[in-house]
C-alpha cells in the first residue's frame, strides 16, 4: 500500500461542496475532539472556521505546549548546487531559466560549513537542484561527510531517490529528510513539472516511504502554497503526514507550508493564499495531529513567523540564503541566483534574541550521529 | 526526621527529579533546579551541545544536583545503548536514564527493548533507570538484569494526566524491591503527593514545570507536595471506607453470647 491508494479515495471527492455545507456545529465539535476525524479536520479547514479562530488557536496553543513545550528547533539551508534537470514553472533553478549554474567544489562546501557552523547551529538541511548528473547521489554523499564534521544532525532536500540510495545516505550521517509532494493534485502536479523526472508523479509521492522503509528519522514533507486550491492540498497534506505517523511509527513527521514566493521566471501563484489562511491551516494540523513538527521557514516574513510562533509551530530556518554558497557568498557578486527570495532576513543570533523576548528556548542541537 | 532515598551509590535528599525538556530558557532551568532542590535532573543528551559557550544545558545544573542523562531518540536497545555510551565518553558520569521509545504518536517506551538495553549496560558498570510501561513481570525483569530503580509512566509523557497507571504502579511498589520513581504524565503537585502518599519512592517531573506560567514557582510547589505525600506516606495513612459503619451486623451476636 501507498499513500496513493488514500489519495485515490478522495481524488474524485467534492472538497468545496463539503466546506461550504458543512454546518457550525461539526466544526465546534471537531474543535473539541480528542481524536480528530479526516473529515472533522478537513471542516477546520472550511470558511465557516474562521469565526472560531481565537478557539482554535488556544487548542492548538494548548496542544504544542503540551507535547513540545517553549522550544524552537532552529536549521539553516544550506545549496551547494543549482544545476536541474527539470521543469518546474515555479522555481528558480528551472533548467530552461538563463541563469548562472553552479555546484560547489568539495573545498567550497567545507568553506561554507566552517561559515555556518560558527553560527552555533547544529542542524543544517542540504539541498542541491534536482540533477543527478551534476548532483549525483556520491557527490552528495561527499558533501554529507563534510558537513558531519561540524553539524550533529545532516538532513537532505534533494530529488528523489531509490531506496536503497537512501540507505546508502543514512550509512554516510544523514538523519532527516525533506521532500515536498509540491501540489497533490495530479493533474495540476502535471501542468507545473513539464518536463524531467520530477514530472513522475508517484515516484515523488511514494519518497518519503522510501526513506522511511529503511529508517529515516524525521521525514519533512509539504505543499507549495499557491498552486491549487490550498483547502484541499492541506487536508491531503494532513492525511498523508498522519499515514506515514501511522504507518512508521518510530520516526519523526513534519510538515512545511511553504508559500510561492517571486523568482526567477516571475511565475504568478495560480491562487491566493492569505496570511488568515496560513495561520487556520496551521491550527488545523495541530489539532488534527498533536505530534507533527511544523516547519516555518524564511520565506515568511518575521513578523508573520513572530505572529505564528505560539500557533503550532516548532521548528525554524534561521539566517537562510537560497543562493548556492550564498553563505560566504561564493558565489559570483553580479550573478547572485536564488532559488526564490526570503522575507526574514535576521541573522541566526537576530532569530536567537528574538526566540528569547518571546519566551521561547531556541534549540540548537536537537540530535547527533549514534 | 532522617529520610534518604538510596539509589545505587548515591543517597538522595530530595525525592523531586527534574526532567529539563520544553523550557523556555535554559536559565530557568537553573532556577527550578535551585528552588525545587531537585536531587536528580534528567537531560537528553540528543540535547547536550558541549560545543557552545552559552547554550550548554550541562553549565546550568548546580553541582549538588546528581546528573542523569537519559537516552530520548532512541529506538531501540542498541541505540540506547550507543547513547549511553556517547554520555559517559561526554563526561556525564555513569547514571542513565534508559528511554527506548518506538512509538512517536503515544510515547509510549517500549519494555522489551529497554530489558535488553538495562542488561547490557548494568554489565559494563552503568548506573540504570530504565523508564518504562508499568508491567509486573517487565518491572521484575529489570531488577533481574541489574536496574538500579525502575520508572513506571503515570500517564503519557505530557499529558498532565496524572497516575493513570495507579493499580499497576501500586503492585510494582509492593513487589518490586529496588526504589520507584513514577516518570510521565504527573500534572499537578496534587497528583505529585499522590504518588508518594502510594509509596513510590520518588517523582519525576517535566513538563508541568515547563510549560507552567511561572515555572519556579511551580517547581516550589511540586517540592513541598513530595515532601507532603511522603510525609504521610511514612505518618501511616488512616484507610478509607465508603461508609460509616458502628455496628457489626454480622459477628453481634457473639456479645450476645458473653452476657
Amino acid at each position: 500500500m501507498s499513500f496513493f491508494d488514500i489519495y485515490k479515495k478522495y481524488e474524485d471527492f467534492d472538497v468545496q461542496n463539503f466546506l461550504n455545507t458543512v454546518d457550525p456545529q461539526t466544526i465546534q465539535k471537531a474543535l473539541n475532539a480528542s481524536n480528530v476525524s479526516a473529515f472533522q479536520f478537513l471542516s477546520l479547514l472550511s470558511i465557516k472556521a474562521e469565526p472560531l479562530l481565537e478557539q482554535m488557536a488556544t487548542r492548538a496553543h494548548a496542544l504544542t505546549l503540551q507535547y513540545f513545550g517553549k522550544a524552537i528547533q532552529l536549521y539553516t539551508p544550506m545549496y551547494v548546487s543549482n544545476f536541474c534537470d527539470n521543469e518546474c514553472i515555479y522555481c528558480g533553478f528551472n533548467r530552461t531559466n538563463k541563469i548562472q549554474r553552479k555546484k560547489l567544489s568539495f573545498d567550497e562546501v567545507d568553506a561554507e560549513v566552517q561559515f555556518i557552523s560558527k553560527t552555533g547551529l547544529k542542524h543544517v538541511l542540504l539541498l542541491t537542484g534536482g540533477s543527478r548528473t551534476y548532483s549525483p547521489v556520491n557527490y552528495v554523499k561527499e558533501c554529507v561527510k563534510i558537513l558531519q564534521k561540524y553539524f550533529s544532525s545532516v538532513s537532505l532536500e534533494i530529488y528523489a531517490l531509490e531506496v536503497d540510495e537512501y540507505k546508502e545516505l543514512i550509512d554516510a550521517g544523514v538523519d532527516g529528510l525533506t521532500i515536498y509532494q509540491e501540489v497533490y493534485d495530479k493533474e495540476t502536479y502535471g501542468q507545473v513539472h513539464r518536463s524531467g523526472p520530477k514530472a513522475d508523479y508517484l515516484f515523488r509521492l511514494d519518497a518519503p516511504e522510501r526513506a522511511l522503509a529503511v529508517k529515516m528519522r524525521t521525514v519533512n514533507i509539504g505543499v507549495l502554497l499557491g498552486l491549487s486550491d490550498w483547502q484541499r492540498e492541506v487536508f491531503l497534506l494532513g492525511l498523508h503526514a498522519q499515514y506515514l505517523q501511522d504507518k512508521f511509527f518510530d520516526s519523526e513527521i513534519s510538515i512545511s507550508l511553504p508559500r510561492l514566493r517571486p523568482a526567477e521566471g516571475n511565475f504568478q501563484p495560480i491562487c491566493i493564499v492569505t496570511d488568515k489562511n496560513v495561520v487556520q491551516m496551521i491550527l488545523a494540523l495541530r489539532i488534527f495531529l498533536p505530534r507533527l513538527g511544523i516547519t516555518i521557514s524564511t520565506r515568511e516574513s518575521s513578523e508573520f513567523r513572530e505572529n505564528v510562533l505560539p500557533l503550532g509551530v516548532t521548528r525554524m530556518s534561521a539566517g537562510s540564503t537560497t543562493q548556492v554558497g550564498g553563505h560566504t557568498a561564493i558565489a559570483d557578486e553580479n550573478n547572485k541566483i536564488s532559488q526564490f527570495e526570503i522575507s526574514d532576513k535576521r541573522n541566526v543570533s537576530e532569530i536567537i534574541e528574538f526566540l528569547h523576548q518571546k519566551g521561547y528556548q531556541p534549540v540548537l542541537k536537537d540530535w547527533m550521529a549514534i | 526526621m532522617n529520610d534518604i532515598l538510596e539509589i545505587a551509590d548515591q543517597n538522595l535528599e530530595s525525592r523531586l527529579f527534574i526532567g529539563t525538556g520544553k523550557f523556555p530558557s535554559k536559565k530557568i532551568i537553573k532556577d527550578v533546579l535551585e528552588v525545587s532542590n531537585a536531587s536528580v535532573v534528567t537531560v537528553a543528551l540528543r540535547r547536550v551541545d558541549q560545543d557552545s559557550d552559552d547554550e550548554n544545558i550541562l553549565d546550568y545544573i548546580p553541582k549538588d544536583c546528581l546528573l542523569m542523562p537519559n537516552t530520548s531518540g532512541a529506538r531501540n536497545a542498541e541505540e540506547a545503548v550507543r547513547i549511553a555510551h556517547l554520555a559517559k565518553a561526554s563526561g556525564c558520569g555513569n547514571w542513565i536514564k534508559i528511554e527506548v521509545i518506538s512509538d512517536n504518536k503515544y510515547l509510549l517506551p517500549d519494555n522489551f527493548e529497554t530489558i535488553k538495553a538495562t542488561e547490557i549496560l548494568s554489565k559494563e558498570g552503568f548506573m540504570v533507570l530504565p523508564y518504562m510501561s508499568p508491567d509486573l513481570m517487565a518491572a521484575k525483569r529489570l531488577v533481574d538484569v541489574g536496574a538500579k530503580a525502575v520508572m513506571p509512566l503515570g500517564a503519557p509523557i505530557g499529558s498532565n494526566r496524572g497516575l493513570k497507571t495507579k493499580e499497576l504502579v501500586r503492585i510494582i511498589v509492593s513487589e518490586i524491591n529496588v526504589p520507584v520513581v513514577v516518570d510521565a504524565g504527573i500534572g499537578s503537585p496534587a497528583q505529585a503527593a499522590e504518588c508518594m502518599e502510594l509509596g513510590c519512592d520518588a517523582v519525576l517531573v517535566n513538563t508541568a514545570v515547563a510549560i507552567a506560567e511561572n515555572p519556579v514557582s511551580m517547581a516550589r510547589a511540586f517540592k513541598l507536595a513530595v515532601e507532603a505525600g511522603r510525609l504521610a506516606y511514612l505518618s501511616g495513612l488512616g484507610f478509607s471506607v465508603s461508609e460509616a459503619s458502628a455496628s457489626s451486623p454480622l459477628t453481634g451476636f457473639l456479645r450476645e453470647e458473653e452476657k
